[in-house]
């Protein structure tokens, strides 16, 4: 410990400490431009000088304190010496701040005005330009004072690297990548470098409306709406308006104040004038039921001329409906699920719930099916995700949820990354890994398709799609062979070794090397690494679980880690990172057909009784039906109601076409929602439902984070709020849902569990709580599981042996490419949100496909051209884009697009004991379009 | 006192100097043969430290006890490098270059006996992009030697391995800061370093690192044939702990300008008068004693060392240009040795032009880092513009020392000082003639002779 005094105050603080940490422990401010506690100092400003009493004033943002030290923040020389830094500041000032008249918190300009300081001693320079290029920040030049924080914010916070200086002298200026204008450069929009820009030379352009500064608007503490990263933030609301203005990224445990472009920029889709505020009815004259618009109507109807549309044509769909009163439409919801029930029984009805609700609207919609419909066909898009991730999770370790936080990456030395696209899907999570990756561990790749944070790799392997069983057989052979096997761990901790080694004997990596494409000594030495490495962290995405060999590629990353020890320590762990923001808490409430909430099993009698007693009534003792199942059942004529809350199964399951028929089957479909969807078109109610700008919540990420989601905006028209639509609905139906706010149904939830005990709203506050939180006297709840033991039978978790299998759909001469499918960084699911958001929709507005440059070459197309895609199963057209990221003979397309529906073309096979179909791989053939 | 050597320059003129058996019939490498031949690495810095050879790129610190900065024993894992310095960009300083040239061989020995003595294996040689002769001397040295098994993994058959490669910098003056020029080695903007780290923690990739001028690793062959003590005592200043013989360089209003290899202890007027042959054109007004960056001296100042523990005491009351060149010396004068290179200027030159040049030259060349430093020169430049298109009050004289005083001191690297010290210089020297430069809009103004190489076009 070193002592010191600033401004005659006596201070003690830890060795390392920067005069301006200790000044700022006394509360005494020091100005500062290029510093802010979250960053690197570098000490260019020179506004922070103090001084100790040297030849020279010194820069107390990097200068340690030591032992003695007499320093003085503000003497006479010192203040000369900021006035006159602020005054050659000032003298290059554009006339209108962008900060100042907008946010109006230039820390510039509040120095301007503590030394009235104007710059109009000097000689004006000439002017500098401006960068408007990009679609969501403003870059003035002539307002750049040079400080390095956008710099080391976009280099050393995100890790994007896309900022640096260049030229020098007088000349020297901000630049993107190689001196591109903004929106021409790599930027990926995640706006830090305007967060922490101190002058107008990087402001937000306005997204919904006009910036105006924070006194004036209202700020919402909330949760991002988008991923499962759940980063904390701040939504100023202009509450006359009824609009956010801009977002903050907010302080929390998760996202330290971080924010991607979805979270910073998609704020505005709430607003969007196509909004449902009235609920319809089908007309009569609109059955029997079809697809309204062109695009929804497919291949053989499609056309006539008119060019594809990114949202839905309400000008199409409309003319079907009619608005309807909340009692009318409730009514036929309620008397038609009944009709069906009493008709066919209550295995003829199905619900969609879907993993962007609340914790409480996925329990109250499960609860709903259960109790009310009387089956357990209830399910919602996990089954698209990690259904098979949470399968093998479950058989082999006895629990679903991650076993440690994405942050724990800070104490590994080596970090798996397995077919997960993180900067695009996970991208404020991406960052801390990029960090990870400065600091020295070492991060492993291996998707087919190489991300953009393989760049940041130690090593990336890019494996042929499908063969993942074979590789980590492989590594796991090296592994095993080469004694790098944790023993004691094996001995203690788990079960099934023999068998684990007897089949992985038999993958030598010259085996893996054929099968997957990459070489020997790649698998060797990843296998090193992980097997040697004191901590290894173990991530994957959907790479791994979109396969009809789902479980067995999580089993087998499952296997690895728990065969070199690498669960339950700081730094280790399995942690199948969550695609949606409450794809966790949906599956935690029972959003599931196999679970009651907390995964308690529907055909165990015991569990059933405790339901039974608890929800009054009794329930039925089978397993329901799946995403795929009820898809497949409607088709074959055995589901004939259906009640879809916020998903859009049109655009998000495989197959468009067989959906399509599917969907055209159903007796009755009510789908809920906050836009007219393709799956609407084929309702015959359409409830007008709240975004989750307007409603409260708590939402669950992928660490098992559990937070509250607040209410922005107030909601448009006559739309409801989801829970009380369902319980207004279960109610009709004869089951009465009466609760009075949202907190009631997550007590109600919470008593059900066992994980979520010890949770409730207050102690939830402003940055939640990890379950499981039993001790609620502690700062937060467990980082990391199962260090003991693993909540199985046995306290063990078992080793699963699998076996490679090849794909169900290989290529072929006529089919000869791999389609791949997946998501992009401005993207989300079916764009319902992001394609209604200025920004997003800006920055990426259509459709296309990744193909090989010389694939390209080889079939004759340009990149921009229109190619045709086609599977057995439909045919888009895109146009196509070069790309290095995906290897010869396989193509990538994102899902997000409707005038090019990726799933027209994938194939809906299903992994046997996820249920989860195969996005990831079916065979295509790629040509130029017809003109 | 004037006395010529010819230690480095000796074959300066002989048309294959610069080859591998010309050095070696000198009797060159036959010390890097006696250092790795099993001499102690504190025999070697005890020794260097005994020849008092300070720094010859400006700054002036002793170079063996720079050396012994190094950590010791160096670590497997933490490889320590030798970063010679040869981003030769000082206005009016081009010695380095004549080293490079004419005789190679010299480095690359230096630098071989200099990886012995700090533990390093890998030398690099930063060389400015400029300089393609110098560039390809340097590479055919290192072939030559190579070749002789004088470097590689067994030099001269021992087992101290030591590579020797040459890196071009981009054409940056602030790549001649040490620790940009490390950035820039290693790919990165040549932009300073905060220190701490110093380089010998922390330099090269991160690894302990000593950089030594180009100059200052060519003599130390010489200094070790000659015995680390001897090389000292060739110096009239090796009571200062100023040892040995280096290279002096003249330009600017001389008859003779060029490159003099002399005894340490040489003057200002010996430098001018009988190796730079004399002023040309007029009257001696004033010298830049080493390089750009150092504050100027007039011809008629006096020395005022009235304290006896003053360096300067000798020479108190006597000409500036009686002073021995020294870094104390020097200092103690008020402005820097620097490079050793001397710009003349005659009366005949207007020093309001010349500082209007200069800072020209360094609002080019701040890296733009530190707003001080960025903003201050651009502002210094700005005025002096004014002020030569007649624009200016007297008032600005104030503004400018104000903007240079707010520079000093207050940048995380020395070109800020380097900037600000020769403008306050000339403001302190010559404000008579700024004054009425102002008033007459220009008309005092000598200017019948403009400077020759960087100083053309002062007055465009």
């Amino acid at each position: 410990m070193i002592t010191l005094t600033i401004d005659d105050r006596p201070i003690t603080v830890a060795e390392g400490t920067t005069i301006w940490e200790a000044a700022r422990t006394l509360a005494i401010e020091i100005p500062v431009l290029c510093h802010d506690p979250r960053l690197r100092p570098v000490g260019v400003c020179r506004m922070c000088v103090v001084d100790i009493g040297a030849r020279t004033l010194v820069a107390s943002c990097v200068r340690p304190c030591e032992s003695g030290m007499k320093v003085v923040t503000g003497s006479e020389k010192v203040e000369r010496q900021r006035r006159t830094l602020t005054e050659l500041l000032m003298s290059d000032q554009p006339e209108v701040c962008p900060k100042e008249s907008t946010t109006g918190d230039s820390v510039l300009h509040a120095l301007a005005r503590r030394y009235e300081a104007t710059g109009a001693s000097l000689p004006r320079g000439a002017g500098r330009p401006r960068d408007l290029s990009s679609k969501v920040i403003a870059v003035d030049h002539q307002a750049c004072i040079l400080c390095d924080r956008c710099v080391r914010g976009c280099d050393e916070i995100q890790g994007n690297d896309v900022i640096s200086r260049s030229g020098k002298g007088y000349g020297t200026k901000i630049a993107f990548d190689l001196d591109a204008p903004m929106g021409a450069s790599t930027c990926v929009s995640c706006g830090e470098c305007m967060a922490v820009c101190p002058t107008g030379a990087l402001v937000n352009k306005p997204v919904s409306g006009p910036i105006v500064p924070r006194r004036h608007l209202k700020q919402v503490d909330s949760v991002c709406p988008y991923c499962g990263v759940g980063c904390g933030l701040t939504y100023n609301v202009d509450v006359e308006q009824n609009k956010i203005a801009y977002v903050d990224g907010r302080e929390s445990p998760v996202n330290h104040e971080r924010l991607c472009v979805k979270g910073r920029y998609g704020f505005d889709y709430a607003q969007h004038p196509q909004r449902l505020t009235k609920p319809l009815i089908r007309r009569a004259e609109f059955y029997p039921k079809a697809a309204l618009s062109p695009e929804v109507m497919g291949n053989q109807e499609r056309g006539k001329g008119r060019r594809k549309t990114a949202l839905v044509s309400y000008d199409d769909v409309m003319p079907a409906f009619r608005e309807a009163s909340w009692d009318e439409a409730l009514e036929l919801v309620a008397s038609r699920l009944l009709a069906v029930k009493k008709e066919h029984g209550p295995g003829a009805l199905a619900g969609f719930g879907s993993a962007k609700c609340s914790i409480e609207e996925a329990y109250l919609f499960q609860k709903l099916v259960r109790a009310a419909f009387g089956t357990n066909n209830v399910d919602h898009c996990t089954r698209l995700c990690h259904a098979s991730s949470v399968a093998a999770l479950l058989e082999t370790i006895g629990s679903g949820a991650v076993t440690n936080t994405f942050a724990g990456i800070a104490e590994s030395d080596v970090a798996l990354f397995a077919g997960t696209n993180i900067s695009a899907n996970h991208p404020v999570a991406a960052s801390f890994f990029k960090n990870a990756a400065a600091r020295g561990t070492k991060l492993i790749f291996v998707d087919p398709r190489r991300p953009d944070i393989a760049r940041h790799a130690w090593r990336y392997a890019q494996i042929r799609h499908g063969s993942d069983v074979a590789f980590y057989n492989a590594m796991m052979h090296v592994i095993l062979r080469e004694g790098l096997i944790d023993e004691a761990y094996v001995r203690d901790h788990t079960t099934g070794i023999e068998e684990l080694r007897a089949l992985v004997d038999r993958y030598p990596p010259a085996l893996a090397a054929e099968i997957c494409g990459v070489t020997a000594e790649m698998i060797v030495d990843i296998a090193r690494a992980y097997g040697g490495a004191k901590a290894a962290i173990t991530f994957w995405g959907m790479g791994i679980s979109q396969h009809t060999h789902g479980t067995n590629n999580a089993r087998c990353l499952i296997s690895l880690c728990l065969l070199t020890g690498n669960s339950g320590r700081p730094g280790t762990g399995l942690h199948p990172l969550r695609g949606q923001n409450n794809v966790q808490g949906a599956s935690d409430a029972g959003l599931i057909p196999m679970m009651y909430p907390d995964y308690q099993r529907v055909g165990d009698p015991a569990i059933r009784e405790k339901f039974e007693k608890a929800w009054g009534l009794p329930l039925d003792p089978t397993p329901g039906l799946t995403v795929t199942e009820i898809t497949t059942g409607a088709l074959e004529g055995r589901i004939k109601g259906m009640y879809c809350l916020g998903e859009n199964p049109f655009l998000s399951d495989p197959n468009v076409n067989k959906v399509r028929k599917a969907l055209t089957r159903l007796d009755f479909l009510a789908v809920q929602d906050i836009f007219l969807t393709e799956t609407a078109e084929f309702a015959d109610v359409i409830l007008p439902a709240t975004s989750y700008l307007e409603k409260t919540g708590t939402y669950t990420n992928t660490d098992r984070r559990v937070q509250i989601g607040r209410p922005a905006l107030a909601p448009p028209g006559d739309a409801r709020l989801d829970w009380q639509i369902v319980a207004e609905i279960a109610t009709r139906m004869g089951y009465p849902m009466l609760y009075e706010k949202v907190e009631d149904i997550f007590d109600e939830f919470t008593a059900t569990t066992h994980e979520y005990q010890g949770l409730d709203y207050p102690i939830l506050g402003a940055t939640g709580r990890l379950w499981p939180a039993f001790d609620r006297e502690a700062k937060d709840g467990e980082q990391i599981l199962f260090g003991d033991a693993y909540p199985t039978a046995d306290g063990r978790a078992k080793l699963v042996p699998c076996d490679f299998e090849a794909e169900k759909e290989p290529t072929s001469a006529e089919y000869p490419f791999v389609l791949n499918t997946g998501r992009l960084l401005e993207h989300w699911h079916t764009g319902t949100m992001t394609r209604r958001s200025y920004a997003l929709d800006a920055i990426s507005p259509g459709p296309f496909v990744e193909v090989h440059p010389d694939d390209l070459a080889r079939l004759g197309i340009t990149a921009g051209d229109l190619v045709s895609v086609s599977s057995r199963r439909g045919r888009i057209e895109l146009p196509a884009r070069r790309s290095t990221s995906v290897a010869r003979g396989s193509v990538f397309i994102a899902f997000h697009f409707r005038e090019a529906a990726a799933n027209v073309l994938t194939l809906d096979a299903i992994d046997p004991i996820g249920k989860i179909p195969t996005f990831k791989l079916c065979a295509v053939n790629v040509e130029k379009a017809q003109a | 006192m004037l006395r010529q050597t010819k230690y480095l320059s000796s074959r300066y003129n002989e048309p294959d100097g610069w080859s591998l058996s010309a050095y070696e019939r000198d009797g060159g490498y036959k010390q890097a043969k006696r250092v790795l031949g099993g001499m102690t690495r504190d025999a070697l810095i005890e020794d260097m430290k005994a020849a008092n050879i300070r720094g010859r790129g400006g700054a002036g610190f002793a170079m063996g006890v720079k050396w012994s900065f190094m950590p010791w024993p160096p670590k497997p894992e933490k490889p320590h490098y030798l970063v010679i310095n040869a981003d030769e960009g000082e206005p009016g300083t081009f010695k380095d270059r004549t080293i490079m040239e004419k005789n190679p061989h010299s480095v690359v020995e230096g630098c071989i006996i200099g990886c012995y003595g700090i533990g390093a294996h890998t030398a690099y040689i930063y060389v400015r992009d400029e300089l393609h002769l110098s560039k390809e001397r340097l590479w055919g040295a290192i072939n030559e030697a190579k070749a002789k098994g004088y470097l590689g993994k067994n030099p001269f058959g021992s087992d101290y391995a030591v590579e020797v490669f040459v890196h071009t910098g981009a054409g940056a003056y602030i790549c001649g800061e040490e620790t940009a020029l490390l950035n820039s080695l290693e790919g990165k903007r040549g932009e300073p370093r905060l220190k701490p780290p110093f380089p010998a923690q922390a330099g090269a990739f991160g690894m302990p690192s000593t950089v030594n001028n180009l100059e200052t690793i060519a003599i130390v062959p010489t200094a070790l044939e000659m015995g680390g003590d001897a090389f000292s005592k060739l110096s009239e200043l090796h009571n200062l702990k100023d040892g040995g013989s280096r290279l002096f360089g003249v330009s600017g209003h001389v008859n003779t300008p060029g490159v003099f290899e002399a005894c340490v202890g040489l003057t200002l007027r010996e430098l001018i008068y009988d190796l730079g042959g004399g002023v040309k054109g007029g009257k001696l007004l004033a010298v830049i004693p080493g390089g750009s960056s150092c504050p100027i001296l007039r011809a008629d100042d006096l020395v005022s060392a009235p304290n006896e523990k003053s360096p300067l005491f000798p020479w108190n009351g006597k000409s500036v240009l009686d002073v021995p060149l020294g870094v104390d010396t020097f200092r103690a004068l008020g402005t820097m040795l620097g490079t050793c290179c001397a710009i003349v200027l005659s009366d005949q030159a207007c020093p309001v032009l010349a500082m209007h040049n200069l800072m020209r030259f360094y609002r080019h060349e701040s890296c733009g880092q530190c707003t001080p430093c960025r903003e201050g020169s651009a502002w210094i430049f700005r005025i002096m513009d004014r002020i030569v298109a007649g624009q200016a009050s007297i008032e600005e004289l104030d503004r400018l020392s104000e903007i240079a005083d707010n520079i000093m001191g207050n940048t995380i690297c020395a070109f800020g000082e380097g900037t600000a010290m020769p403008a306050l210089g000339f403001l302190k020297k010559f404000r008579r003639e700024f004054e009425q430069y102002i008033l007459t809009r220009g008309k005092s103004s000598p200017n019948r002779l403009t400077l020759p190489g960087h100083f053309a076009g002062a007055a465009e």
